[in-house]
């Protein structure tokens, strides 16, 4: 449990600013620092566990499905990157108490920062690779928040926004690789991943995994070629910069490194990948901080290198160097946090960090200036400080390491051309600040920093000089325990300032000398380079990332300019694509059934219906005439169905063609009448290609399977629908018993286009012709004599006819589908024949609550089967006896039809009463002025 | 007869198709209505073509399959539904956009579109 408590103490430090920022800025960093530093102890209280060889564990299920556990681990490498992250964090956090200005948001800063230790603390703690790479990409969100902390500055922005895309991405990368990884080994549990190096490295799919993997952990650290991001990410506030580019983010990817090494370390190709990627990062890194002008450029690309150092020594994965991996880890972060603040320091005391402008600090303020001094000359490898240490370990290292064959010697000489590098550009960032004179005065009057901001600095930099003269003392514990965790064994070692005249200690010394001589003769080299074109990442960068966004929007717009013909042809032709590709596999397009018979009913009404369908297209433009075209179509559509054995089908599309054409009709009276050529020659070519295609793909399709032998589930229907459903009508009992939650599904569909309906026919202004296409007034005669007294007998017949087909429905043809078209149309026909206020003060009450009511009405149905145990929708029935009638049939099932029947009636009536509401009053006629403009508003 | 039934079925879709691919808001919604009379036809059909089969039980006999019937019902009333918030939507485009195109665009029609 105590494990737990070390994310969990982060994750409160990540509220506690938030909240203590209005009590000002001291008592806000101490409630900001004061869970990370109990989270510290907590970790360091688990030594005595660890060094007794134990490794505590805590996991809790998360979604197990995934293999996804919350899953944490604390061992010596966990204790080593914890160490950093929380020791050093809370320096940065009391170093930003003065270095942010007085008016920027230091809560928000505080919570960003602790946001970005809780991430860092889980990816070093995470005992599951999911989660690990849950944290990974949460380092990368955090890292964005902070270095776009000063996002009024473009270069901030942009500088953030390269830093997340390229660590982000590296992280889609990482996470494929963690799911090959958890599909070789069948877990992402770290434990047993490391366990399974065997089966890793047998698997084929490894180099892929390795590469993806790598991919991910080189962007993070920012290893050649994904370098470019780190130095525009020096765009952040010098605190983050002192924290996530030399302690913690960036080594994240050193850690997922020495993490994995041990599962998938020992190959061939993680030798040649890892350590050569790390000596060019290394070079190139060296070479570019000898030529920068700008104080954190400088730092950022000796970060660079520094990190390419470290890759190499994991490269080459010997135990040694795997040491020696650990300790420069431990050395780099304490005197680059350190440099890096110090830098800031100057920025925050001078006003500027640019070299040009600097110069002669060392009066101004001489305690910085020996602080600074030594932690660059512990960067430099200058001798009793810990950067030497580990440098000669890794001079020593490449001259044992074995790669390249035949050019091994090419290792160390690399090497120690980084080392004069590493000392040329330590002494230019020292000697131009503090010791050259100054050519101009710098901006700001420089002077001495308050007290505490610099007390990390101090505590930094006695660290360095202190594991620099006592090394054996001070990190071989800390050490044993790391290397213990990466190798699986105790590694006997011993660390020593002095080992006697060996190559390693004439490297340094070559080094040395070399370096002094190169910064001596630096600004003739920056002369050279001068000369070359330089590329600016950024640039690259910026401009690629715009040019794949006008792209995207280019194309965007070309699919979506909000033309509906543009959709429908996209469409259309996708699907012909699709359907095409699936008629191509059918071996033959006629199966083996027999067609039927032909006859000259038959042949009638398929002629009828390809005229209805051709005469609609050819009248287009006479819309009225099209119409009518298409209610032949309606028609003969009904009688299909009445041949072909669907009596219900055939009521039910008769009631609907009726209702559909007054609709269109009425609603034409609102449209224009004609429709002008406007189609070039080119798209209605193109057009009728594509439909024509389509008719064909779907006239195939229907032959194909009209042809073929079908099997059915609908035997189960038939058996059924007597004993379970008590109707004899099987579509009925279909669609109110056995499907009747899709009818539910459906009667509410309705229910909620008609309420759309109203609400889009609410305040709708629309221009009425006084005339019809041809120029004719509208007939003066609004209601005919007959069309009135016959509407007002049909109404009681045609309900009681409604009235029959509902009962009759659960038997024979009908139901309340059918019903309520009919009822529906009945009560149309009355408002045709005598407008709508006379049918409104009439028929008092709103078709929204009928059509509701019917989905309740429905719907209560179904509930009601609750109440006797059984599932929604379980329909009862029984015979019943009354005088005059006879026996009879009750069932459930008819209280629901008769909620469709509501439904359907209310909704018919509430699309077209409405409809008809907006037109009647105002209709003009002959004797009314002729409407020019829009009127009704 | 199967043919036939395919053929009527395909050149039902592609008139309604056509239709659709128009650029006036009328058109589109009759286009719409007939595509839906073809998709209609075409998915009772998957049930097979019977003559003289309704499903209603009456002791014997082969039936025609209800379930595609079913189906076809609910899919012709609420087809009624798209088809009335189809053209009531380009009612509505065309009071609010002053034309009845279908891109979208914002221009009054002429006087002489208006009849």
């Amino acid at each position: 449990m105590t494990l737990l408590w070390i994310p969990l103490l982060t994750l409160l430090g990540v509220l506690a600013p938030m909240c203590l920022e209005r009590y000002g800025r001291n008592l806000c960093s101490l409630g900001t620092a004061t869970p990370p530093a109990i989270a510290l102890l907590l970790a360091l209280n688990q030594v005595p566990a660890l060094m007794a060889g134990e490794v505590p564990r805590i996991a809790i299920s998360w979604i197990p499905q995934l293999g996804l556990d919350l899953a944490f681990r604390l061992d010596g490498l966990s204790l080593l990157f914890l160490t950093l992250i929380l020791g050093i964090g809370l320096l940065i956090i009391l170093y930003a108490r003065y270095y942010l200005a007085p008016e920027e948001p230091f809560g928000r800063f505080n919570a960003y920062l602790m946001l970005f230790m809780l991430s860092m603390v889980g990816i070093v703690m995470a005992d599951n690779l999911l989660l690990l790479w849950v944290f990974w990409e949460m380092t990368s969100l955090s890292s964005f928040l902070l270095i776009g902390f000063w996002s009024s500055q473009s270069d901030a922005r942009k500088g953030a926004r390269m830093a997340l895309t390229v660590t982000g991405a590296g992280g889609l990368a990482l996470l494929a690789g963690f799911l090959l990884i958890g599909d070789m080994v069948g877990s992402f549990n770290v434990g047993v991943v490391l366990d399974s190096a065997d089966v890793i490295l047998a698997d084929p799919r490894y180099p892929i995994m390795l590469v993806l993997v790598l991919i991910g952990a080189f962007a993070k650290s920012a290893q050649f070629p994904f370098q470019f991001w780190l130095p525009h990410a020096m765009a952040a506030p010098t605190p983050v910069s002192a924290y996530l580019h030399s302690a913690t983010m960036v080594k994240a990817g050193i850690f997922l490194l020495a993490r994995l090494h041990p599962a998938i370390g020992d190959s061939a190709m993680w030798g040649w990948l890892v350590t050569l990627t790390g000596m060019t990062t290394f070079l190139y890194g060296g070479w570019f901080a000898l030529l920068k002008t700008d104080l954190k450029g400088i730092l950022a690309f000796s970060t660079v290198s520094h990190l390419g150092l470290i890759t190499a020594l994991l490269g080459i994965g010997s135990p040694m160097a795997i040491l020696a991996a650990l300790f420069h880890i431990l050395n780099h972060a304490t005197f680059k946090a350190a440099l890096f603040m110090c830098s800031g320091i100057i920025d925050h005391e001078a006003g500027t960090r640019e070299l040009a402008k600097l110069g002669g600090l060392r009066r101004a303020m001489p305690i910085t200036a020996l602080l600074m001094s030594l932690a660059a000359a512990a960067m430099a490898g200058v001798p009793l400080l810990n950067g030497f240490l580990s440098k000669e370990m890794f001079f020593k290292e490449t001259l044992d390491a074995g790669l390249l064959g035949g050019l091994g010697w090419l290792l160390p000489l690399l090497a120690t051309l980084g080392g004069v590098l590493s000392v040329a550009y330590s002494l230019r960032l020292v000697h131009s600040v503090f010791f050259k004179p100054a050519k101009t005065a710098p901006p700001k009057h420089p002077h001495e920093p308050p007290r505490l901001m610099r007390v990390p600095v101090e505590f930094l930099v006695m660290i360095c000089v202190a594991v620099g003269l006592f090394p054996a003392v001070l990190a071989t514990g800390l050490l044993n325990l790391a290397t213990e965790a990466v190798l699986g064994r105790h590694l006997e070692f011993h660390l020593a300032i002095w080992h006697g005249v060996n190559a390693p200690l004439i490297m340094s010394l070559v080094a040395l000398g070399c370096g002094v001589a190169l910064y001596g003769v630096h600004p003739s080299i920056r002369r050279f380079v001068r000369q070359f074109a330089t590329t600016d990442a950024r640039m690259i960068f910026e401009n690629s990332i715009q040019r794949l966004v006008a792209r995207s929007q280019s194309l965007t717009e070309r699919l979506e300019n909000g033309s509906l013909q543009r959709y429908m042809s996209l469409l259309l032709g996708a699907a012909l694509l699709l359907a095409t590709l699936g008629l191509l596999e059918l071996p033959q397009l006629a199966g083996g059934m027999p067609e039927g018979e032909l006859d000259g009913v038959l042949i009638l009404g398929a002629a009828l219906l390809i005229f209805g369908a051709l005469g609609t297209v050819v009248t287009h433009r006479y819309r009225l005439v099209s119409l009518l075209m298409l209610s032949v179509v309606g028609l003969v559509v009904s009688l299909t169905f009445a041949r072909f054995s669907a009596p219900d089908l055939a009521l039910t599309q008769l009631s609907v063609e009726v209702v559909t054409m007054i609709l269109l009709m009425l609603a034409l009276f609102f449209l224009p009448q004609k429709t002008p050529r406007e189609s070039s020659a080119h798209r209605t070519i193109r057009d009728i290609a594509l439909a024509s295609a389509l008719g064909m793909v779907v006239a195939s399709l229907n032959y194909a399977v009209l042809t073929r032998e079908i099997d059915s589930i609908s035997r189960f229907f038939i058996d059924n629908s007597v004993p379970g459903g008590g109707g004899h009508n099987v579509v009925n009992v279909i669609l109110v018993d056995f499907r009747g939650f899709d009818t539910l599904g459906e009667i509410t569909v309705l229910a909620i286009a008609g309420l759309a309906i109203f609400k889009l026919l609410n305040r709708l202004r629309l221009f009425m012709p006084h005339s019809d296409a041809e120029g004719r007034v509208w007939s003066p005669d609004r209601y005919p004599m007959i069309l009135t007294s016959v509407s007002q007998w049909l109404l009681p017949l045609a309900l009681l006819v409604s009235v029959f087909i509902f009962l009759r429905g659960h038997n024979q043809p009908g139901g309340g589908f059918i019903a309520g078209l009919v009822t529906a149309v009945a009560l149309i026909l009355i408002y045709m024949a005598r407008g709508v206020e006379w049918t409104q003060s009439r028929l008092d009450f709103p078709y929204q609550l009928v059509a509701i009511g019917g989905v309740a009405v429905a719907t209560l149905t179904g509930l009601g089967s609750w109440l006797f145990g059984r599932p929604f929708l379980t329909s009862a029935f029984g015979h019943f006896k009354l005088p005059l009638i006879g026996e009879f049939e009750l069932a459930t099932a008819m209280l629901f039809d008769l909620g469709v029947y509501l439904a359907v009636v209310g909704a018919t009536l509430m699309i077209l009463a409405n409809l008809g509401k907006v037109t009647t009053p105002h209709r003009p006629t002959k004797d009314a002025q002729p409407a020019t403009s829009k009127e009704k508003s | 007869m199967e043919s036939l039934y395919a053929i009527t079925t395909g050149i039902l879709t592609a008139c309604g198709l056509f239709l659709t691919l128009r650029g006036r808001s009328f058109p589109v919604v009759v286009g719409l209505t007939l595509l839906s009379y073809a998709v209609n036809l075409f998915l009772f059909s998957m049930g097979g073509l019977t003559t003289n089969g309704a499903a209603i039980l009456d002791g014997g006999g082969s039936y025609a399959d209800p379930l595609p019937q079913a189906l076809v019902l609910t899919a012709i009333v609420i087809g009624f539904a798209m088809t009335a918030f189809a053209v009531i939507l380009a009612m509505r485009a065309r009071g609010d956009m002053g034309n009845d195109h279908v891109d979208g665009r914002q221009v009054d029609e002429t006087r002489e579109e208006r009849r």
